[in-house]
């Protein structure tokens, strides 16, 4: 289908039925849903295989029971528990009702699934998975080597292609147009001409990924700066859990590269640097698969009680030597090569240090199950979607089991496809205000020629070693206050700053400028909300309130930008609480 | 237990010699050079980001995952295609300047960053899609051994360092390339397509295989590992005896 195209004073109008932004798992899933009945563009950050997505490795969840029993409950508690209650129980629900679909999806559209020997899909063990409610470990993870990531990027491409989806690549969004509390558009930086471009649309997907890059030791990519979620932020829309931030226990350490928990699936154990195999101490049950929180937390613990490896014993070891080399080839193939390329170890007879690293937002655009973003508690904004790590729906709660965002993608990248689709048939385009490109002008402008004394890059190293040091595994009201008045020093010097590149064609000097902008914003709302919660839960552990609360803190947190400063957080942020969805499983103590 | 640990090397001053080419300043592209500290764990793409973020802001080129998955930033390091993510400067001879250019065969857009639109539209033109008529309503069977028969070629990212090595590529850009052929033949040996026979055809153009002179530059050059000439040959016997 061609898209309507007008050019006016140097911008570019678009027009599409269904408007998405990012072309990762979750926006391309999208794509494939909305595309086979209506005009659908997509705009990209990235050439499509470039996205992050393709980075994950160890599999994708769905109670398939093709090598064991399971079933979508199990998978569903699971979820819960080792989200330690805060996610939505309705959400769960359907993502693992939803999940086997989503895999025989993806293996019809072609996706090379590793295979048990009959031909079916195999399966595999993961943290916080486990068989009737925490017996013991179960095989729910389904894989293609440990590149299920790449295959299922590769695979939703492929299948975009076939389609003839229309992608606008190294497109970069940098706002979202609102007419009348209604989104009408969105406003685009094309990379290789710095021409600007306007996209309307009846219904907008964001599908923009994460923001690992607020701190400095992550798995995330350098392009990871969070512009979809800030966007509408700084267009008023609440972000919802920005305090859970999941610190994925095994990166290379030094280096934040990441090492699939696939590893430990496949038999992997975590030792410290006596050999001894700690995670006995901390979850006896299922030991090194336990919830991410809980391992990444214990591995920090060791090091800080001495016990951690390496010249300045400040990493722990991945111990795979007991492994088959024909077994870490077949299952661990590129993780195995990332412990060769960046440390020089060689897993098959050496422990590779690892040391946990900033992984994966859990909060969030704050979206319902209809991937329908919500600008409060529960008022739909008609016309606007988020799906992926950009949304906040909750499936994860305070902390994410591994193999669920794979899920989560395609699950709630459907929905929102399906519902975007439903929304786009009956509505009328909201129309384009005037000068709808007048701020993004303004911002580029700005950067382009301001001729302050601050460089780019050093305000972000600023960002991210505050980050590192004070809102990582450990938090206090202190370390979160330093945090905070860093982050608030960085963005009046942020307005002090200058480029060198004054050129139109691939600026990406002025970029990196741009998402620093984007990086200060949530940096500064991942604070505020870490701060608000004086409680520990799942990923977020405040060593001045150790425990969980749930008579206080049984609900999302919800961060909205206002005018003025607000008393209450001492910034021009207002925090709000939302209850969360329970349905079946009551809160109880979280243990494995 | 053997104590282990990160190696730690000292850090050393590097001279990278980088070709430059700035579209709305220059006529021609020039060499020029920079110093950078760097340490031994250091990547390639470490010093660039050094270069970018300290001495030369318009430095430009394209980069995202940085550990080798996502297949933005191929170059040709020391006159050999590599991803910059994945060459650590330790490994290279750092008592000479390492040289820094984009990869050929591609058109230039500005610094190491070119135009990839010839290089895609080649991976389009074999329909990269898995073509399967059935509706089943659970999973396709596969066996293991069929699964493992395409497995090699389904580790492609899409960086070009395989085509942009190709003296075929560099003098005819018509030909296919490597890569285009690698993702052919990741449909044509899958057992659940039915569209090999078209595949196949496309490719027994007079611009497919047979241009391959079986160099082995692209095998040397995939940053993944992927034996890519063995693939070729695969397709070309496919043309001549049917797909085994």
């Amino acid at each position: 289908m061609a898209e309507k195209v007008a050019v006016d004073d140097n911008i570019t109008y678009h027009s599409f039925d269904v408007l998405i932004v990012g072309a990762g798992g979750a926006g391309m899933r999208a794509a494939i849903e909305a595309g086979t009945d209506l005009n659908v563009g997509v705009v990209s950050k990235l050439f499509p295989t470039r996205s992050h997505t393709g980075a994950a490795q160890g599999g994708m969840a769905a109670a398939l029971a093709n090598v064991e029993e399971d079933n979508w409950e199990w998978h569903t508690f699971d979820t819960v528990k080792g989200g330690d209650y805060l996610v939505d129980q309705d959400a769960a629900e359907i993502l693992a009702k939803e999940s086997v679909q989503a895999v025989i999806d993806l293996e019809n559209m072609g996706l090379p699934f590793n295979r048990t020997p009959d031909g079916k899909i195999d399966q595999r063990r993961f943290g916080g998975h486990t068989r009737d409610h925490g017996k013991a470990p179960v095989r729910r993870s389904c894989y293609a080597a440990d590149r299920t990531g790449h295959m299922i990027l590769q695979t939703l491409y492929q299948n975009c292609v076939k389609m003839g989806i229309n992608f606008f690549n190294e497109f970069y969004v940098l706002d979202l147009v609102m007419n009348d509390g209604k989104p009408a558009g969105v406003v685009a930086y094309e990379l290789a001409t710095g021409d600007i471009h306007v996209f309307q649309a009846k219904s907008i997907i964001f599908a923009t990924g994460g923001f690992g890059k607020i701190y400095k030791t992550t798995s995330n990519a350098h392009t990871l700066t969070g512009d979809g979620v800030a966007i509408a932020f700084r267009r008023g829309i609440p972000l919802e859990d920005m305090e859970f931030y999941q610190f994925h226990p095994t990166g290379l350490a030094g280096l934040g590269i990441l090492l699939s928990e696939a590893a430990r699936g496949e038999g992997g154990i975590l030792r410290n640097s006596a050999g001894e195999r700690f995670m006995e101490r901390y979850a006896p049950t299922i030991k090194d698969l336990a919830p991410r929180d809980m391992v990444a937390r214990a591995m920090a613990n060791e090091v800080r009680e001495g016990r951690g490896g390496g010249p300045n014993k400040d990493y722990v070891f991945l111990d795979l030597t007991h492994l088959e080399p024909a077994v870490i080839d077949a299952k661990l193939p590129d993780i195995t090569e990332f412990a060769r390329t960046y440390l020089g170890v060689e897993p098959y007879t050496e422990q590779i240090p690892v040391f946990p690293t900033a992984h994966y937002a859990m909060g969030g655009i704050p979206t319902n199950i209809k991937a329908e973003v919500l600008s409060d508690n529960d008022t739909v904004i008609p016309g606007l979607y988020a799906a992926g790590e950009c949304a906040c729906v909750s499936v994860h709660g305070a902390n994410r089991l591994g193999t669920n965002s794979l899920l989560d993608i395609n699950v709630f990248g459907k929905r929102a496809g399906q519902y975007s689709v439903e929304y786009a048939k009956t509505a009328t385009q909201v129309p384009m205000p005037e000068n709808a490109a007048a701020d993004v002008i303004a911002m580029i402008d700005k950067v382009r020629k301001a001729k302050g004394k601050e460089k780019i890059a050093q305000l972000r190293k600023e960002l991210q070693e505050t980050m590192d040091k004070n809102a990582q595994v450990f938090r206090t009201e202190e370390t979160l206050n330093e945090a905070l008045e860093k982050v608030q020093e960085l963005r009046k010097r942020y307005e002090n700053i200058s480029i060198q590149d004054q050129g139109k064609r691939f600026n990406t000097d002025l970029l990196e400028a741009i998402e620093l902008g984007f990086l200060l914003d949530l940096a500064e709302v991942t604070v505020i909300a870490c701060r608000e919660r004086r409680e520990s839960r799942g990923a977020h552990l405040r060593e001045d309130y150790t425990e969980r609360d749930d008579k206080n803190f049984m609900v999302h947190s919800m961060v909205y930008k206002q005018e003025k400063i607000e008393k209450n957080t001492g910034t021009n942020m207002r925090i709000g609480w939302k209850p969360v969805v329970v349905t079946n499983y009551q809160p109880m103590e979280r243990k494995y | 237990m053997a104590e282990l640990s990160v190696p730690t090397i000292e850090s050393f001053t590097v001279t990278l010699i980088v070709r430059r080419f700035d579209p709305e300043n220059d006529t021609e592209p020039k060499w020029e050079d920079f110093d950078v500290e760097m340490y031994g764990t250091d990547r390639v793409l470490d010093a660039l980001h050094k270069i970018k973020w300290e001495q030369d802001g318009s430095l430009t080129f394209r980069r995202s995952c940085a550990h080798g998955v996502c297949g933005s930033d191929a170059m040709r390091i020391n006159g050999r295609n590599r991803l910059a993510c994945k060459t650590l400067i330790k490994d290279l001879d750092i008592s000479k300047p390492i040289y820094v250019e984009p990869i050929k065969g591609l058109p230039v857009e500005k610094d190491l960053i070119v135009d990839m639109t010839p290089f895609y539209k080649a991976y389009l033109e074999i329909n990269p899609f898995l073509v399967a008529t059935d509706k089943p309503k659970k999973e396709r069977l596969q066996s293991p051994e069929e699964r493992a028969r395409y497995d090699d070629t389904t580790k492609c990212i899409l960086c070009a360092a395989c085509t942009s090595s190709c003296p075929v590529f560099w003098t005819d850009g018509q030909y296919f390339g490597p890569a285009a052929i690698v993702n052919a033949h990741r449909f044509i040996f899958d057992s659940r397509d039915e569209n090999a026979e078209l595949r196949l055809d496309i490719l027994n153009d007079k611009e497919g295989v047979w241009r391959c002179r079986t160099t082995f530059n692209c095998t040397e050059a995939c940053p993944r590992g992927i034996e890519v000439t063995k693939a070729i040959a695969e397709v070309k016997q496919a043309i001549l005896r049917g797909r085994a």
